[in-house]
């Protein structure tokens, strides 16, 4: 199945609010190249936005990795959002729904772990932050990791 | 590619407006900059004319993510302070789905399921506004 994950893998710089039209486009057309479902499709790229955003606004800007990835049958998406802005000072408290330092509703972090398999995040105050979520396609049985 | 992204992310989204009520039509990927920008003619719009009521449409909208999420609710609240009620059309399912996990379920936001059922809607807020007290239709 390795053809089909061709395009997948990409690189793409988050540095203005045209990059996170990209950002969508690309982790949308990925999505659908690995086989993810619409509702999934949607999720994920609702997902990538809201972490995308984050990137931007918070992090200064950064990048965003996208990697196929294929677990016997199935195929899934990581896509890694790195800034080397302020980082966050406590993760928990930004992951709580309702927490927000930027304006926002609140629901960007919390809420984009809620649209994904897996999900971890790593920041260093002063140094920046990384974003790594992954999703699998549906059509075989997914992997339950817990962050 | 590069230049029709561009002009599809970028571009001022149109705001018509039929007899008394301004009709949106969201297509696409929007900018951040161009939903604020939507926003600003919206509420221009209103004040500038006797529109009582506006509809959103986002049938064609693939997803909508807490920005584009609390543009939308800005503008139901300013339509709201200017006298206009605001009715949001054509969410697709994949959308609302997403939208309740995310954890958005924009409580103040109208909505119906086609830009004719919102007209409708609209209507009959109007109807019953001159035949006295009415329960809100939900």
């Amino acid at each position: 199945m390795s053809g089909t994950a061709a395009g997948v893998e990409a690189r793409l710089p988050i540095r203005s609010d045209l990059d996170l039209v990209w950002v969508r486009q690309h982790v949308r057309q990925a999505a659908a190249t690995l086989g993810f479902g619409l509702v999934e499709q949607t999720k994920l790229v609702t997902a990538a936005s809201e972490l995308a955003r984050n990137t931007l606004v918070y992090g200064g800007g950064g990048e965003l990795r996208a990697v196929p990835l294929t677990d016997g049958r199935a195929q899934g998406l990581r896509l890694v959002f790195s800034d080397s802005g302020p980082g966050i000072p406590d993760v928990e408290q930004a992951l709580r729904d309702g927490y927000t330092s930027g304006g926002g509703l609140g629901m960007g972090l919390g809420g984009a772990r809620r649209l994904v398999h897996e999900f971890a995040i790593d920041s260093t105050p002063g140094a920046g932050t990384t974003v790594t979520v992954t999703s699998w396609a549906a059509r075989t049985p997914r992997p339950r990791e817990e962050p | 590619m590069n230049d029709d992204l561009s002009r599809a992310g970028g571009a001022p989204v149109p705001v018509l407006r039929l007899g008394d009520v301004l009709l949106v039509t969201l297509q696409g990927d929007l900018h951040d900059g161009t939903a604020e920008q939507l926003r600003q003619d919206i509420v221009a719009a209103i004040a500038g004319s006797r529109v009582t009521g506006v509809v959103i449409d986002i049938s064609g909208v693939e997803i909508v993510d807490s920005f584009l999420g609390r543009v939308l609710a800005e503008i139901a609240a300013n339509a709201r302070l200017l006298a206009a009620q605001t009715v949001v059309a054509g969410m697709r399912p994949a959308v609302a789905l997403t939208l309740v996990e995310l954890g958005l379920t924009l409580p103040g936001l109208r909505t119906a399921l086609s830009t004719g059922a919102a007209l409708e809607l609209l209507g009959r807020v109007d109807a019953a506004a001159t035949d006295g007290p009415r329960r809100e239709p939900r």
